[in-house]
């Protein structure tokens, strides 16, 4: 998928939540079922930075697998193939447990105010 | 300098849903039931829709999503419906999709007053429209037989996205090796139930069923505000 516009969108959110400070990192759950090759989104998110707030922050992503649970029997399953009727009862009623995220957890910024010097002069 | 974690806890396309919402908002206070109307380029999306908009019991209007150019646009004014081309960049090469930004900036140029269906056909693409509301009731998406009897497979974000699947270019099986029992199998595997229908643009056979589906969300849209 387009990663331009991915990471256009991740750095809005972070520039919003850093409030005028610098970020150093954004930290990222992206779901297996998202069509989103992370490495490219980490490419494209270096070129959208630069000149903002987030130039040169590092994006961190934890993938997340996909989890599939059978909303007849509650069987939960890891799928190989994108089958959504249950390997149990073969009902076609499938919740996506995990596998669906593209969020963004957490970033990490640099404060702005100086140490205050309190040795005595 | 001390760093500190921010907790921030969002979906990236957040803003996108956002405006999605507010374009559903905008719809509903009209009164207008939308269908955003996808496929992979050359499935026979225009062609199905100058088929059937001009007999769909209803007001219709379309908004027309392409990277460059008006040739569909032109195409459907020929049905004297109000249609808006929505370009998705003003030079060569734009977005691959229409997202909800830009569905709400051409909201302006439609007679949504006057419409009780709107009919947003998208870019060409069986990837990235999965992923970007703009504000619609219903999703359907075409499929051709000339794709192969994969495509589920292969796209199941897309083929999950939409409540009704439309396979066009039946006029074609006979000259085809397409196996139309596996690929329903396949849509099943990927979308269990997904209401579908067969159908040709070019002859009309199968066609009126994708009509009076029009129709019938065209009816159910909320009484104006």
């Amino acid at each position: 998928m387009h990663e331009l516009s991915l990471s256009s969108a991740i750095l809005e959110t972070a520039l919003r939540h850093a409030e005028g400070r610098r970020v150093k990192s954004v930290q990222m759950r992206i779901g297996t079922m998202r069509q989103v090759v992370p490495d490219s989104l980490g490419f494209y998110f270096d070129i959208v930075t630069r000149g903002t707030l987030c130039e040169g922050a590092e994006l961190e992503h934890e993938r997340v697998a996909t989890l599939l649970r059978c909303e007849s029997c509650a069987r939960e399953w890891r799928p190989e193939l994108p089958i959504f009727r249950c390997p149990g009862c073969g009902c076609g009623e499938v919740e996506i447990a995990a596998g669906n995220e593209f969020d963004i957890d957490s970033i990490v910024v640099e404060e702005n105010e100086e140490t205050k010097c309190i040795a005595p002069r | 300098m001390h760093r500190t974690k921010v907790k921030v806890a969002e979906d990236a396309l957040d803003a996108n849903t956002t405006i999605a919402a507010a374009n559903r908002a905008d719809f509903d206070r009209h009164g207008v039931s939308v269908v955003n109307f996808m496929s992979a380029p050359g499935a026979g999306k225009t062609t199905l829709l100058e088929r059937v908009l001009g007999e769909v019991d209803a007001r219709v209007g379309v908004l027309e999503g392409d990277v460059q150019g008006s040739a569909d646009a032109d195409r459907l004014s020929a049905l004297h419906l109000p249609v808006v081309q929505l370009n998705t960049d003003s030079g060569f090469g734009g977005e691959c999709h229409l997202d909800a930004n830009m569905v709400r900036s051409a909201l302006g140029d439609l007679p949504l007053e006057d419409l009780d269906l709107l009919v947003i056909e998208n870019v060409g693409n069986l990837v990235c429209p999965a992923e970007f509301k703009v504000g619609e009731d219903a999703r359907v998406m075409v499929s051709s037989v000339t794709e192969g009897e994969d495509k589920p497979f292969k796209y199941p974000l897309m083929f999950r996205a939409c409540e009704l699947v439309l396979i066009n270019k039946i006029d074609l099986l006979e000259h085809l090796d397409f196996d139309l029992d596996r690929f329903l199998y396949h849509l099943d595997a990927v979308h269990p139930g997904v209401e579908h229908m067969l159908l040709s643009a070019k002859t009309g056979e199968g066609t009126e069923a994708f009509r009076d589906w029009l129709t019938g969300v065209a009816k159910t849209a909320p009484a104006p505000a």
